[in-house]
């Protein structure tokens, strides 16, 4: 038994497949919620100021919201134990409201935290190696991943010890803790995109070259928000080596040129697309070669220790299929459509990929309450080696569920109302709080995407449907993914009044592009009506095997404009 | 100085919880009925006066006048729709937040 498994089998409840900290670590995040006990005991006292104690409690993740304070915990790549999750119950309860909601970073937020509590909340995540640093300010970001990390078979190689060694890099870093913005890292290790890599600060993609070597094609620029952009590759294939070196240089770059005078045009997408990648590809370039790169060396060792927390899990040898699975299936067909949508291929015969929706047929999106959260953490004990994960689309997955289980897991999944089987499909919608909780929102989101879920409620519809990106923010800072969705909405208050634009043809994977807007604004009542007409438009000008995008892609843009136009004059509601 | 076009209450978050609060005329309350109106610029001027003295008391934090209509029983109600939600809590949360008992309504 090597030293890392040792310290993994002495902690109690210790999962198998993910990270754990090292003494380093935990006193790091220790010394961390003790400093922010004393800040908040000084905040409360009058010792500090709103205005100087405002980055102190963003740098721990504690925004001032709508209604309370909201504190946003980090979830590392999506990853949680079965005893992260149940802690996260826990807290909900004593110091919440009894639940959580579980955002596009694959982070969870707090809706009602008091200020004075919050010091205990961060001890409580503290000793189950959790933290909320890094979730807020201008600084980089929980690294985000694949939620299918590990398990998917279209994958060249694991992307979360990646992403775990550069939240070390990242974490904390002198350098870059106040950059002109905030800064936000993806990465996939798969031939498809399930990490909208495209779309973030930097992505970051496992790649192999003609020897075989691993190394990693690196985009930047990507961004959503005001000013979306889809990203621009600045390196092919950085070796594994010149990993933390290149990003090193391009931060730098962006911390020496990125735009500090106005907050609109700060992030590194607006300097990539005022400079062009060809002028930022020479710049990182000239940066990386004058650098002292031995500070940042590549340490195979310390990589390989990290890797080792995300080693297999001890799966047994099963039949590619099973009996159990097809038996069920054929006697319960809620479950055979539950496996048909929410069931993906695992890369281990016998074993399969569970996403668990979070997303009830006029339920909020990404909200879970502390029952669930305990029931998906004893699911994922029974059946998943204790490994849950977190999706940027709000839902959880269970990465490890042996196919003859399904149908317990299933069972145990819908007695507490977790078996929506909707994954990917139109009413699996991504949504930000909106209007109901975020104080910059200039909308709400929730009750469009409750209402768009009541309308297609009908889940055999759904699936002949099939799939179908709908995702919906409340302001232009776009948390809710809206311009990579299929049909995107963004809330926006025109003359007083909720108005919502609706846009076509965003994509957020390999093929990424932003949507275009329909039409005029409509109102909050309008919308059902709206994605109804369009969705009825794709189905009949569908061809076979085409989901809504690439119908739209074939016909173009105008020929639903121009549905939408007729409908209108025909009288319908819209 | 902004236009005064409507009556105005001072709205603001309690420090300790957050709580949204409103000032009236004894001190910061949890129920915007019992906020004190500003009717004139010059008592939205010494309402913002008071808000700021109880920031820098640090009582309370993001502080601002927001625009009110009066109603036949002479209680205040907000005018926009995201203030209208602050005095209430979330509208797919009916159970939460002040519209179900927590702080007053």
């Amino acid at each position: 038994m090597t030293a890392v498994d040792l310290r993994v089998a002495q902690r109690p409840n210790a999962p198998m497949t993910t990270y754990r900290y090292d003494e380093y670590d935990a006193a790091f995040v220790s010394e961390r919620v003790a400093e922010f006990r004393e800040q908040v005991n000084r905040r409360l006292s009058g010792a500090l100021t709103e205005e100087e104690f405002r980055p102190f409690r963003l740098m721990n993740g504690l925004y001032l919201q709508l209604h309370a304070y909201m504190l946003r915990v980090a979830i590392p790549y999506g990853t949680l134990t079965a005893r992260q999750m149940r802690r996260l119950a826990d807290i909900a309860d004593k110091w919440d409201k009894g639940y959580g909601h579980f955002t596009t970073r694959q982070n969870l937020q707090y809706n009602w935290p008091k200020l004075v509590d919050t010091p205990d909340i961060l001890e409580s995540l503290a000793d189950v190696e959790m933290h909320a640093i890094q979730t807020s300010g201008n600084c980089i970001r929980n690294v985000t991943a694949d939620h299918f990390a590990g398990v998917a078979p279209d994958e060249i190689e694991d992307p979360r010890p990646t992403a775990e060694f550069l939240r070390q890099w990242s974490s904390l870093h002198s350098e870059f803790s106040f950059l002109p913005r905030k800064f936000k890292i993806a990465v996939t290790g798969a031939e498809h995109d399930r990490a909208a890599i495209l779309v973030h600060d930097i992505g970051l993609r496992i790649v192999k070259n003609d020897e075989g070597e691993i190394g990693y094609q690196v985009v930047v620029g990507g961004g959503l928000g005001r000013s979306p952009f889809i990203g621009k590759v600045v390196g092919d294939f950085v070796p594994r080596e010149d990993l933390l070196a290149f990003l090193e240089a391009i931060l730098r770059v962006y911390n020496r040129f990125g735009r500090r005078d106005n907050k609109y045009k700060a992030r590194v997408k607006i300097l990539v697309h005022e400079k062009g990648i060809d002028e930022i590809r020479a710049a990182v370039e000239a940066e990386f070669a004058a650098m002292d790169r031995s500070v940042f060396a590549h340490d195979p060792e310390e990589f390989e220790r990290i890797a080792a927390f995300f080693a297999p899990p001890p799966y047994e040898s099963l039949p590619a299929t099973s009996a159990l699975l097809r038996a069920a299936k054929l006697e319960t067909p809620a479950f055979a459509n539950f496996v048909d949508v929410n069931v993906g291929a695992h890369k281990i015969p016998g074993y399969a990929i569970v996403t668990v929706s979070l997303k009830p047929i006029g339920g909020v999106p990404g909200d879970a309450t502390s029952d669930q959260m305990r029931v998906l953490a004893d699911a994922s004990e029974r059946f998943g080696f204790g490994e849950l994960r977190v999706s940027h689309e709000q839902n959880i997955i269970l990465p490890h569920v042996r196919q003859d289980d399904l149908f317990a897991l299933w069972s145990m999944l819908d007695a507490a109302s977790l078996a929506t089987a909707n994954a990917g499909l139109v009413s699996d919608i991504i949504s930000c709080p909106g209007l109901d909780y975020c104080s910059l929102a200039t909308a709400r989101s929730i009750p469009i995407a409750q209402a768009i879920s009541k309308r297609f409620s009908d889940m055999s519809r759904q699936r002949r449907i099939g799939k179908l990106g709908v995702k919906i923010s409340g302001c232009i800072n776009a948390c809710g993914h809206h311009h990579v969705g299929a049909i995107g909405i963004l809330g926006l208050e025109k003359k007083g009044q909720e108005s919502y634009q609706i846009t076509l043809g965003g994509d957020p994977t390999f093929s990424a592009s932003i949507g275009e807007i329909l039409g005029p604004g409509v109102t909050a009542e309008q919308v059902p009506d709206v994605v109804e007409h369009l969705v009825d438009y794709y189905l009949a000008e569908r061809e076979e095997g085409e989901a809504f995008i690439d119908t739209w892609r074939r016909i173009g843009h105008a020929r639903f404009k121009d549905v939408l136009r007729r409908e209108g004059e025909d009288g319908a509601d819209i | 100085m902004p236009v005064f076009k409507h009556p105005q209450i001072l709205i603001a978050s309690n420090l300790t919880d957050g709580e949204v609060v409103f000032l009236g005329s004894s001190g910061w309350e949890r129920d915007h009925r019992r906020a004190r109106v500003a009717r004139k610029a010059e008592e939205a001027t010494a309402l913002e006066a008071l808000g700021k003295r109880d920031i820098s008391a640090n009582h309370v934090v993001d502080v601002y006048l927001a625009d009110v209509e009066i109603g036949s029983d002479g209680a205040p109600t907000p005018l926009h729709y995201r203030e209208k939600m602050r005095v209430k809590g979330p509208s797919v949360r009916l159970d939460l937040g002040k519209q179900a008992g927590e702080g007053a309504l």
